[in-house]
């Protein structure tokens, strides 16, 4: 039995579809992440699965029954809000004793839960301090106690790393994945941040215009896209994507290579390059290839290793390749992934 | 250049205050002349050319109604008080976070209410009162004064309800308490600068009336400051110009510190204003 | 840990629609109740002849109250004066508000001190004020005369003379401006209030690079501020212009409408008539005559203010 179940979603205001046709089952103990860029839709299902929205269509189900009319209290969900939402005039203590409050807790095993979170997260020394003395780490170890401390059927994130600072988002994310792993809640996590979907999530959701365009495993999303936009959205840098008798040919900048020292295979798609611009990644070298054939110049990105860069000059002609096997085809017109194989 | 523009800068505030102390002043130094000095055209009238004296606030203390006036003004200052915030707060709440968008939009439909001002209101209302056996005691007051202060006090909340997260709200909701409870236990300690705010509101424009309470009541000890002061301290033809200074002093004073100390929250609330382009 | 299973009753409090309903309702019904009804019954009693003596509202004259009102003499006078006090102090207040926004608009020491001092006129009540303001130009003894009389404006031989004291209440031009000057001064820290917070929310940015292209202060005032300021212009003049169009107390206290009813305004004379006078229905009509004007000014408003706003 699902843990969460997304049957038909739609939320319309007037003439705005926000979603439009949502169905998603999420198993106990996963990690989904709902990905896509803003206004995609991706809040407004998070808070239909919350109860913060009622939706205009549809079916939502945790463990089984239907909640879709419930008001958020009856759902056992928790979730972890972007600005943490901690009550400013509660101690840390009470923030995070406030769920089991609400659910008349007696107060010894209130006290017993709420040290046993906060031990957890370890802000076991923050507990009698106010909120508006904690640092944004701070602040998101407690929402993640207030979150825990009820032990509930479904964890909820709405994009709470994006007020952290950048090197701290990394360690964050980590934290994040083990707390995960050792509470094992169900989660849905939701980001516009593909980085942090593709290194956190079991199976990722990616929602553009209020629809999904994929769900899949992050592996299965970077190599075999559904269409041009997951293709666009997933991957730092992005995949490239070519019209070509027809049709859009996708490929990866780490597959497009250098003839020599490559040789091609058999199949493989040959382009004839000039290199406009050359960007040192440290790891490795991001070549901006300018092709020059066809209707308009085009430019394609290659990742390459230091020790072939080095062989390249800008403003040079060089013949690039793509194996066979790396490239993925798509519609021109729909965007949407058509059986892998030449005409 | 700066130094023209500075003193232009403290000429224009000191000009200002002037105009806006200068009939107060006179006021205060009134209060405490004594009548020769006072009533003698020849000298300085802003000198103590005779020196001043406490006869005119002792009289205005044992020999008139004054302290009546006072004691009822503060009751049902206070009385109104409670009232107002029994009828503003939930309704400014629903309007910020439970009707929708139209719901958030009617800070400025409030004050349609104002359109129809006391002195269209007060010959009915009037009709009303003496129906209701209130006319000619303090209670006719206390009914009316809150379609005074609630649609004022209501935009005010309105405003600070608006400018609370919702998220706030929204967590608790998830923790497990009905928009009820979170109104209760989040939204409502969140909110007692508003609320306090309003008290005072309240407070000074029920005291500050003076239609209703010159035309519903007119037996001397149900009157409150603001009509008792302008009838009652005139015997016959005299006016005890002291002792009226100093009563309308008594009272401007706090109001104008109370006032002041919260002139900034004043201009907040209206910059919520959706009309306005603020 | 076990998972905790939660039976939760969905009541009242949950339903936010209906909630939201319950929570409006007292403030709705009571302002319906008192000023809903009584404008209605406002309505009904100048269609009817209502007196405090017999205030019963069954005896239906149609619009004989309006047309005596149209006919009295001092109609005209109370018509002309309520519009030219309001216009007057409308125009004056403006004017001034937003010179002292400009200048409270930057933060100093000690602003606190002259936040009270300009904001006393109006959280003075207004009949005090009105009691203040009539000592203050008294015809014997007012501090302004002597004041006049000493840089030599009044007095014998002066422009203003040759009386030695202006009789401000009990002159028609003299009494009216008497009375703008009072509303000018207790409303001006409305007025500033509201436009100050129109001014505070135009960006910096604006400013800053007006200062950059080397305008002077005056440019900057004309073009970039009071343009910017007009929706709010608009508001702080809608309010104004009704606490002023509506008020009886200055006129109550200062000229009784005198000398005659040269000054005369419109809710005064519905209070002399229907209260004093004991002609309910009569005074009714009168207060009715205000409220198309009310209407007039705060419909201009909002269509001036939602036209700035959509430039």
């Amino acid at each position: 039995m699902a843990t969460l179940e997304l049957r038909g979603i739609k939320k319309h205001y007037g003439s705005i579809h926000a979603v439009d046709g949502v169905d998603l089952a999420i198993a106990e103990g996963e990690f989904l992440a709902i990905l896509g860029p803003s206004g995609c839709g991706k809040s407004t299902t998070m808070r239909m699965i919350a109860g913060l929205e009622i939706p205009s269509a549809g079916e939502v189900l945790i463990g089984g029954q239907p909640v879709t009319h419930l008001p958020p209290r009856a759902r056992n969900v928790s979730m972890v809000f972007q600005s943490y939402a901690l009550y400013p005039h509660m101690s840390v203590a009470e923030n995070i004793a406030f769920p089991l409050k609400a659910r008349h807790v007696p107060h010894a095993e209130r006290e017993a839960k709420v040290k046993w979170a906060a031990g957890l997260l370890g802000i076991e020394p923050l507990l009698k301090r106010r909120p508006a003395r904690l640092s944004g780490g701070e602040k998101q170890k407690v929402a993640l106690a207030r979150a825990l401390v009820r032990d509930p059927t479904l964890f909820i994130f709405d994009e709470p790393l994006s007020s952290l600072d950048a090197q701290v988002r990394a360690l964050a994310r980590s934290e994040l994945r083990q707390l995960h792993d050792r509470t094992r809640i169900t989660t849905v996590y939701v980001t516009h941040d593909q980085v942090e979907a593709l290194s956190m999530g079991d199976r990722i959701a990616v929602m553009q215009s209020g629809r999904i365009r994929q769900i899949g495993t992050p592996q299965q999303l970077y190599s075999h896209p559904a269409d041009t936009f997951v293709a666009a959205f997933i991957g730092t840098p992005p995949m490239n994507l070519l019209e070509r008798d027809g049709r859009m040919l996708g490929f990866r900048p780490e597959f497009l290579r250098p003839v020599p020292p490559t040789t091609p295979g058999e199949g493989a798609l040959r382009l004839n390059l000039r290199i406009v611009e050359m960007e040192f990644l440290g790891a490795d070298w991001l070549v901006h290839g300018q092709l020059e054939t066809g209707a308009r110049p085009q430019r394609l990105l290659a990742k390459t290793q230091p020790d072939v860069a080095i062989k390249l000059r800008v403003d040079e002609r060089y013949d690039f390749a793509v194996e066979r096997a790396h490239l993925r085809y798509f519609d021109r017109a729909t965007g949407l992934r058509v059986d892998d194989g030449p005409h | 250049m700066k130094w023209l523009r500075r003193t232009g800068f403290w000429g224009g505030l000191a000009l200002f205050a002037i105009f806006s102390i200068f009939p107060a002043a006179w006021m205060v130094i009134s209060s405490f002349k004594q009548d020769q000095d006072l009533y003698n055209v020849a000298v300085d009238p802003f000198k103590y050319n005779l020196p001043p004296t406490l006869k005119n606030i002792t009289l205005l203390f044992t020999g008139t109604h004054y302290p009546v006036f006072l004691w009822n003004s503060f009751y049902i200052g206070v009385i109104v008080v409670v009232i107002t915030l029994l009828l503003a707060v939930p309704a400014a709440y629903s309007l910020s976070r439970l009707v929708g968008r139209w719901g958030e939009r009617s800070g400025m439909a409030i004050f349609l209410v104002y359109l129809i001002p006391p002195t269209l209101l007060f010959i009915p209302l009037y009709q009303v009162v003496s129906f209701l056996k209130t006319a000619d005691t303090v209670w006719s007051l206390v009914l009316v004064y809150p379609t005074i202060t609630v649609p004022f006090c209501t935009w005010l909340l309105l405003g600070f309800f608006k400018s609370m997260p919702r998220e706030l709200e929204e967590a608790a909701l998830i923790d497990g308490y009905s928009r009820w409870q979170t109104f209760l236990r989040v939204a409502l300690p969140l909110s007692l600068p508003g609320i306090a705010t309003c008290v005072v509101f309240a407070f000074a424009l029920s005291l500050s009336d003076y239609i209703y309470a010159a035309v519903f009541v007119s037996s001397t000890a149900s009157r409150t400051v603001s009509a008792g002061v302008p009838t009652e301290l005139i015997r016959g033809d005299i006016y005890y110009w002291q002792s009226l200074m100093a009563a309308a002093a008594i009272v401007a004073i706090p109001l104008a510190v109370a006032y002041g100390l919260l002139f900034d929250r004043l201009v907040k609330g209206f910059q919520s204003e959706p009309a306005g382009g603020a | 840990m076990a998972r905790t299973e939660v039976a939760v009753r969905v009541s009242i409090g949950d339903r936010e629609g209906l909630l939201g309903g319950l929570m409006m309702a007292p403030a709705l019904v009571y302002i319906a109740a008192l000023v809903g009804l009584p404008f209605c019954l406002a309505i009904a009693l100048s269609l009817t002849s209502a007196t405090i003596g017999n205030p019963s509202i069954h005896h239906f004259v149609g619009l004989a109250n309006f047309t005596s009102v149209l006919h009295d003499a001092a109609f005209p006078f109370a018509l002309r004066n309520s519009v030219i006090v309001t216009v007057a102090t409308l125009i004056v207040t403006l004017v001034l508000a937003t010179i002292e926004s400009e200048l409270l608009a930057h933060d100093f020491r000690g602003k606190w001190f002259w936040q009270i001092l300009i904001i006393l006129p109006w959280a003075m009540p207004v009949s005090l004020a009105a009691v203040n303001w009539l000592w203050l130009l008294d015809s014997e003894f007012s501090p302004v005369d002597w004041i006049l009389h000493q840089i030599h404006l009044l007095g014998p031989g002066t422009i203003w003379g040759p009386a030695n004291h202006l009789y401000y209440y009990g002159r028609e031009w003299l009494g009216l401006g008497s009375i703008v000057a009072i509303n000018v001064w207790r409303l001006l820290p409305l007025a500033t209030i509201i436009v100050l917070a129109g001014r505070t929310s135009i960006p910096r940015d604006i400013f800053e690079q007006a200062q950059v292209d080397g305008a002077g202060i005056l440019r900057v005032l004309f073009r970039i501020t009071v343009p910017a300021l007009l929706p709010i212009l608009v508001v702080a003049a809608m309010f104004t212009a009704l606490l002023v169009f509506g008020d009886m107390t200055v006129v109550a206290i200062t000229t009784r409408g005198g000398p005659g009813y040269a000054t005369q305004l419109l809710p005064y004379w519905a209070y002399l008539k229907g209260i004093e006078g004991g002609e309910l229905s009569e005074g009714a009509a009168v207060a009715l005559f205000m409220f198309p004007i009310l209407l007039a000014v705060a419909f201009l408003a909002l269509r001036m203010a939602y036209r700035a706003e959509s430039r």
